[in-house]
């Protein structure tokens, strides 16, 4: 039997296909304005037996592909257990959401956290200020790796934040040096979000955010806890949900 | 509906906003109310009462002061609707739970201002709400700071604006300071009213009030069935009317419903399959017709089975205890009632929580959710502590804030859904 997730996200749609419990396929592309059309082209030739969608866009997938839907909390919760047995945390920082999840010892939902309605220190935000850095995603997180002394960055508001890293440069800050603080700065948000839910244990990093190799140091130092990052951070969701598809009914 | 429009104008009513206000309201109940399966008959009543909230039940109140009664409006549980029946008055909630005229009210407040302070400018300041229009005084209860500032900014958009003072602990000069509070309501009524009240006025309208709240406990307690026999949002829409009807005929209704809904229970008859993930939902009082978040919850698989809230048990649960001969003893046996009253601007307030575990006990709830008020501190501040201490219980729960807005309406859905996911799981 094969079962397919499909992850409909802010910014990306993921698609990940189990066979006989083992990953055989996964697919990204950008959401982009048409999030429907996405999830069927990366379903395009793809056979399965079943299939489950979680993310932003579930319901609309439901009402269109006729499956049953999970949330980013559950799939996250399920897809972490299959990487990795021993995390009984779990970050997300995804394209608009952070989550926050603690598993009990049998790997079920026990708490989970999230950012409020705004994308204060989501992917979304590291975007913005790195295009107000001139930066490209990559560049922004070399950059921050390699900077001398972080500038502390106080607002968490990607507007108010735009404007004081205009402000920073200004002043003769330099663009590493800015790069490092606003990581510092959702590093350390998100380490109180996690702490709200679970204090020790390993931390999951999952979600596009967790690509960022200047993230995970910071987050480790932290919360000085040890942080698991996945092979492909962004398709752990996807995973979950094709769990979900491929439980006994 | 009957057409209302020169009654509307008569009290200085923006008859076109109103009309769009209605027209929205009414799509509203439809989607989230009439589309619900299984409703109980004695439903019908409430739907009627909807439909002519502003229309009939504001012709009822001006024929009443026709025939010389006071209309006496309020904001907040702990104004003795007792003590306003017992002058011959009409005691009426005002409106406070829409997202309308926020930027007329954002011009007299900080916008950062609970939704629920915002709305009650916002009704006034639009011309919207034929209650507040037609009172002849409105009381305000300096419960929250946010309040208790903003009535001072109320004062001069209003007729007449009676501010009453309310303690912030359990303590014997609390208790004092509230029934003394209460004795100089009782003067401005009769001042209002050229009334006088006497043991027997009072005895009746204690009985009165009681008979209504009684009625709401038994439907309180007949939400402990599985199936539940009604939903949350028709129990909390009664809630809600339980502050604008009138008390008798409403008393009578939902005694009708609850003879309903012990048959239902009798024959295992419900609105959602037995089973169903049972939820309680505790914090901030829902004004009409703020009903976002019941509305998730119950298209989420779940149905709500209590609301420990004003608009819910914190409203309802105490009656008064009709002792004593004079007018003296009787205003302590209302005071000891309202006293009992445990808002979140009480400090400490334990039996606040210790009353939802009660209810997560009685009513056989999986989880508690709770409310908060966007800028609602004392109940934002007391979700932490009462979150800890119903988790320790082995209470679930899901702490929400939010505000009368829709923007934040599929985040609130995701968490929703992977809180009865985890209740599931159980």
């Amino acid at each position: 039997m094969r079962y397919a997730g499909i992850d409909v996200g802010s910014r990306t749609v993921k698609l990940a296909v189990l066979e006989d419990g083992r990953l055989v396929s996964s697919r990204t592309s950008a959401t982009s304005h048409n999030p429907l059309g996405i999830a069927r082209d990366l379903l395009k030739g793809v056979e399965y037996d079943r299939a489950v969608a979680t993310g932003y866009g579930r319901h609309l997938i439901k009402g269109h592909l006729d499956c049953p839907v999970v949330t980013e909390i559950t799939a996250f919760v399920r897809g972490s257990r299959f990487f990795s047995t021993e995390c009984r945390a779990v970050l997300d920082i995804g394209g608009q959401d952070t989550k926050a999840i603690s598993l009990d010892e049998n790997g079920n939902l026990k708490k989970f956290e999230m950012n409020d309605r705004c994308a204060a220190g989501t992917g979304r935000f590291l975007e913005v200020m790195a295009t107000a850095l001139g930066f490209t995603l990559e560049e922004f997180a070399a950059a921050a790796l390699t900077a001398q002394k972080p500038e502390k960055i106080n607002s968490m508001c990607t507007v108010f934040a735009e404007s004081e890293v205009v402000s920073l440069i200004n002043q003769g800050a330099t663009r590493n040096d800015v790069a490092l603080g606003i990581h510092k700065a959702i590093a350390s948000r998100s380490a109180g979000l996690l702490r709200r839910v679970a204090t020790d244990g390993k931390i999951f990093f999952a979600g596009g955010v967790a690509l960022n190799p200047c993230m995970r140091v910071l987050l480790e130092k932290e919360t000085h806890r040890h942080v698991i990052v996945p092979p492909d951070p962004q398709i752990v969701g996807a995973v979950g949900a094709a769990l979900v598809a491929s439980d006994p009914l | 509906m009957a057409d209302y429009t020169e009654m509307w104008k008569s009290l200085g009513i923006d008859v076109e906003n109103h009309n769009a206000l209605l027209a929205g309201l009414g799509q509203a109940y439809t989607d989230i109310f009439l589309s619900q399966k299984n409703r109980p008959e004695g439903m019908k009543y409430f739907d009627f009462v909807v439909s002519e909230v502003h229309g009939l039940r504001i012709k009822e109140i001006m024929d009443a002061k026709a025939q010389g009664k006071k209309v006496i409006g309020s904001y907040c549980v702990f104004v003795p609707e007792e003590l306003v029946l017992a002058v011959d008055g009409v005691a009426v909630g005002l409106c406070a739970g829409a997202e309308l005229g926020f930027e007329a009210a954002e011009e007299l407040l900080p916008r950062n201002t609970c939704s629920l302070i915002k709305s009650m400018f916002g009704f006034k300041l639009g011309k919207l709400c034929p209650y507040v229009e037609s009172c002849d005084v409105i009381v305000g209860e300096n419960t929250c700071d946010g309040k208790k500032k903003a009535y001072e900014i109320f004062r001069p958009l209003v007729k007449d604006l009676y501010v009453m003072d309310l303690p912030q602990t359990k303590s014997d000069a609390g208790r004092l300071m509230l029934k003394e509070e209460y004795r100089k309501f009782i003067a401005k009524l009769e001042q209002e009213t050229g009334k006088k009240i006497t043991v027997q006025s009072l005895k009746k309208a204690i009985e009165t009030v009681n008979a209504k709240r009684k009625a709401m406990i038994r439907l309180a307690a007949l939400r402990a069935a599985d199936p539940a026999p009604i939903s949350g949002l028709d129990a909390l829409l009664i809630n809600q009317v339980f502050f604008h009807d009138d008390p008798a005929r409403f008393t009578d209704s939902v005694n009708k419903l609850c003879d309903e809904l012990e048959t239902r229970v009798k024959e295992h008859k419900g609105v959602m399959p037995k089973g169903t993930t049972r939820i309680i939902v505790s914090g901030c009082p829902m004004a009409v017709p703020n009903w976002k978040l019941p509305m998730l919850i119950e298209t989420s698989n779940a149905v709500i089975v209590g609301e420990e809230s004003c608009v819910g048990e914190r409203g309802t649960r105490w009656l008064t205890e009709i002792k004593g001969n004079t007018v003296e003893e009787l205003l302590d046996a209302i005071t000891d009632r309202y006293f009992n009253v445990d808002c979140a601007v009480f400090t400490p307030n334990p039996s606040r929580v210790n009353h939802v575990k009660e209810m997560a006990k009685n009513l056989h709830a999986d989880g508690v959710l709770h409310y908060s008020l966007q800028f609602c501190q004392p109940y934002i501040i007391e979700s932490g502590p009462v979150e800890k201490e119903l988790e320790n219980s082995h209470i679930p729960t899901l702490r929400l804030e939010t505000d009368y807005s829709q923007e934040d309406a599929g985040q609130l859905k995701t968490r929703i859904e992977a809180f009865n996911e985890r209740l599931k799981k159980k």
